[in-house]
């Protein structure tokens, strides 16, 4: 593995999505709340920088005429098609239940219950170090 | 008991009673309205075409009554109704009182005579308040098994102003019939008024999309568990496509309407049915690829429309598949309909028969 200082952590501002280079590859950097997250910066759908997407939500409803906001900025979202894809394991969704099941490991939920999408991106690994926002690159 | 399959028509039409034929179901006041106003002498009609066009009337069925009928068609059971034109009225109280004459002539003219019928409730759906209080009215008479209302009218189905019906229909266990026609306040085409009859026909099963969609996007099945639709005289050929479309456009924008929790098309699965009559695929090749589209025959309800012409011959067409039948004659029409359900006409081995996959 190759370590890449990408940022320097007290210039990189909570919600921001920066694109950054490391290894030569493009990476989605992401900080939410203090944590930062890295994602190749490619949709593995349709090959857009993923980077220019914007962080989102999902909304819970008990029936018409209430919304509910929640697993705010988990995902990031294609700016081209709407695919979300997940921050911390670069999985899409494709339906809005499942991505309540938040509270189960994916692979301890039956088959019937959990629609994932049919992508997947693909996760670098991010860690801070000092001030320093470093990625593991192969 | 004979082997013949118990067959249930869910869309069969009573002769529209004339105003005269309803004057005895009026209050004093209503009757000198009518009288001194000379509508008993109006014929209310509702079809847009003339009473005597190959559509209306079918020769092949001149001299055939309604028992005749029944017995023509082999039905077991047959959900009519009397598509009046008296819905049409813009006065609110004549429109309701005329509404209430035509359900009790229905009820006390055909559900006495012909134990074979069951009836539908019309009403009005420019007046929730009206319709709720006749489906309150009509409700302790287990013959009626469906409220009607009209596909083209003001205010779009799925909208909240509606909502006081369906909750009435649906705590009394009675579907919510949507069935061709139109009030003509509005063009049947959203971009306008068409010139021809042949472009008002046709247009007819775009209304039903625009029904299928705001059922769906204003949350009405949600709201709604137990509520049943039926479309009747819709067709279904239409429907591959604009599920796809629904389907695909809540997958970008199901944040707008967080209430479709799932694909739309998973939401009206057993909650929308579908009157077989009139089969617009032009043969057995096409009908057999809408039917893999909509994702088989579990919303279709066996309906021959009588007595308006919409087939020759057998109603069921070339094509459809031989097993998928007992669910067209009954079985679908059980789930569609909450009261056919638990009728005592209708037999207990199709009553306790598990839901076909």
């Amino acid at each position: 593995m190759t370590r890449h200082v990408v940022a320097e952590a007290s210039d990189f501002a909570d919600r921001e999505i920066r694109r950054v280079e490391a290894g030569g590859k493009a990476i989605a950097l992401v900080r939410v709340d203090g944590a930062f997250f890295a994602l190749l910066d490619r949709c593995p759908h349709g090959g857009a920088a993923l980077s220019g997407g914007r962080l989102a939500h999902q909304v819970e409803s008990s029936g018409p005429g209430d919304y509910r906001i929640c697993r705010r900025d988990e995902m990031l979202r294609c700016p081209w098609h709407g695919w979300e894809y997940d921050l911390k394991t670069g999985q899409s969704w494709s339906d809005p239940k499942s991505t309540r099941t938040r509270a189960f490991a994916a692979e301890n939920v039956a088959g019937d219950e959990l629609v994932k999408g049919p992508y997947v991106a693909e996760t670098i690994p991010v860690t801070v170090e000092g001030d320093y926002v470093v990625v593991e690159l192969p | 008991m004979t082997d013949a399959p118990f067959r249930i028509d869910c869309d069969f039409h009573l002769p529209q009673a004339a105003v005269t034929e309803l004057l005895p179901y009026l209050d004093e006041y209503w009757t000198r309205q009518i009288t001194d106003r000379a509508m008993h002498r109006m014929p209310f009609r509702l079809s847009s075409y003339p009473p005597n066009a190959p559509l209306t009337r079918n020769p092949a069925y001149d001299d055939l009554t309604v028992s005749g009928a029944l017995d023509r068609f082999d039905l077991s059971l047959a959900v009519a109704s009397m598509l009046h034109g008296v819905v049409a009225l813009h006065n609110p109280d004549m429109r309701a009182a005329l509404l209430r004459a035509v359900n009790d002539h229905l009820a006390a003219v055909w559900l006495e005579a012909e134990p074979r019928l069951r009836g539908a409730i019309l009403v009005s759906g420019e007046d929730p308040a009206a319709a709720v209080e006749e489906i309150e009215r009509l409700a302790g008479d287990r013959r009626f098994v469906q409220v009607t209302l009209l596909a083209m009218q003001e205010v779009p189905h799925g909208a909240r102003f509606h909502w006081p019906v369906y909750e009435a229909a649906a705590r009394h266990g009675l579907a919510v019939a949507f069935h061709a026609g139109s009030l003509y306040r509005l063009p049947p085409a959203v971009s306008g008024w068409p010139s021809y009859q042949f472009e008002d026909y046709v247009l007819q099963s775009s209304g039903f999309e625009n029904i299928l969609v705001g059922l769906l996007g204003e949350g009405v099945f949600h709201k709604f568990p137990s509520l049943r639709v039926v479309f009747q005289e819709s067709g279904f050929s239409w429907l591959p496509t604009t599920l796809w479309r629904i389907d695909k456009t809540w997958r970008g924008v199901r944040q707008e309407v967080p209430w479709l929790d799932r694909p739309p098309s998973q939401i009206m699965d057993g909650r929308v049915f579908f009157g077989l009559q009139p089969v617009d695929a032009p043969g057995p090749a096409a009908l057999e690829q809408v039917l893999r589209h909509i994702g088989g025959t579990g919303m279709l309800l066996f309906s021959t429309d009588f007595p308006h012409r919409q087939f020759d011959g057998d109603p069921v067409p070339e094509g459809f598949p031989d097993d998928a039948r007992p669910g067209l004659f009954a079985g679908n029409a059980l789930r569609a309909y909450p009261r056919l359900a638990t009728d005592p006409a209708v037999p207990e081995r199709l009553r306790t028969e598990e839901e076909p996959a």
